[in-house]
């Protein structure tokens, strides 16, 4: 401390309400850990290791879908459980993101079977898949950052950009 | 008990029940009639020289297209003489029924749940034979040699 402390005067800043929105959003990413299989092990490895630590991103577990904006699917969806996840997805307040975490939540992997969900996109809309069997967590970082990044791209409270235009 | 004198002490106590022996790197089991499958199981529970009083597991295998096509097992180990010996029971494809062993185990409620749901065996005088592991409107029994192997048609219904 020392370097901004009594250095202004009474002053206001401008910026884009869209910038800031997007940035009070994609800074505080509260996950609802919907641990299926064995990639919840390694989320909740990237979530309390001190190594890790996900709490620098922002990125607070919650325990309820009430209270958060992003679900991390983390392993095998059966199909069993897939009515569960959608109600709560559902349950989510929007805005709401989900990551697709490892080749089982991708893809169903190597469990082309009777049983198993043949990628969790068929459920909810996926917006970051991280493959791996499971992905390390530096791989789930880059896909909070990449969900960060498309967070802070997004147009709310501007018009849609017309259909062919690149956003921000 | 040695395994072999254990397949020798059912077949003295039931000499009409057993159609056949064998074993496979000092595993012993016996083939046995259908209907006198939980007298059988009764006494290798409460017989002092057996006291199987611990049902590890029961299972079914598909032998398709093989007659008699399915094949159940019951697998017993007694925690008093530690040994364990295995029970085998020849099933028809249109006749898939079995006394159930759920009043000599209490265990074998859920084993026999599980091979229901699985392999599609019935089990005569199961107290709730219902689905145990797939939901309960699954049709068709998966772990069958005839079923799919990715399963017939999916169709995503939400809950109510």
């Amino acid at each position: 401390m020392g370097l901004i402390e009594g250095r202004f005067e009474d002053n206001f800043i401008t910026t884009k309400a869209d910038w800031l929105i997007n940035s009070a959003r994609a800074c505080s990413i509260w996950p609802m850990t919907f641990g299926l299989a064995c990639c919840a092990i390694e989320m909740i490895h990237a979530y309390g290791a001190p190594q890790m630590d996900f709490d620098r991103f922002g990125v607070i577990p919650r325990a309820t879908p009430r209270q958060s904006d992003l679900m991390i699917v983390a392993g095998t969806l059966t199909k069993k459980m897939a009515p569960v996840l959608r109600k709560v997805y559902d349950q989510m307040p929007e805005p709401r993101w989900v990551i697709a975490m490892g080749s089982c939540a991708c893809t169903g992997n190597i469990y082309n079977t009777y049983s198993v969900v043949q990628g969790v996109d068929q459920i909810v809309p996926v917006d970051v898949f991280v493959p791996g069997c499971p992905p390390r967590p530096e791989s789930l970082f880059y896909a909070t950052i990449k969900l960060q990044e498309k967070i802070i791209a997004g147009r709310y409270i501007r018009k849609p950009l017309p259909v062919g235009e690149a956003s921000l | 008990m040695e395994p072999d004198k254990l397949i020798e002490a059912i077949k003295a106590k039931f000499p009409d029940e057993v159609v056949g022996e064998g074993s496979h790197v000092g595993q012993y089991w016996a083939v046995i009639k259908r209907d006198k499958v939980a007298e059988i199981c009764r006494f290798l529970k409460e017989d002092p020289d057996t006291k199987m009083d611990y049902l590890i597991d029961i299972t079914a295998v598909d032998y398709q297209p093989r007659t008699p096509r399915f094949e159940v097992v019951y697998i017993m180990h007694s925690m008093k003489h530690v040994h364990r010996v295995r029970l085998k029971v020849l099933l028809s494809e249109d006749d898939p029924v079995v006394p159930s062993v759920t009043g000599v185990w209490r265990t074998a409620d859920w084993l026999e749940r599980e091979t229901y749901d699985l392999m599609g065996i019935k089990f005569d005088g199961h107290p709730d034979l219902c689905r145990i592991l797939l939901p309960d409107d699954w049709e068709g029994h998966p772990l069958r040699k005839d079923y799919p192997i990715e399963g017939p048609e999916w169709k995503f219904v939400p809950l109510p």
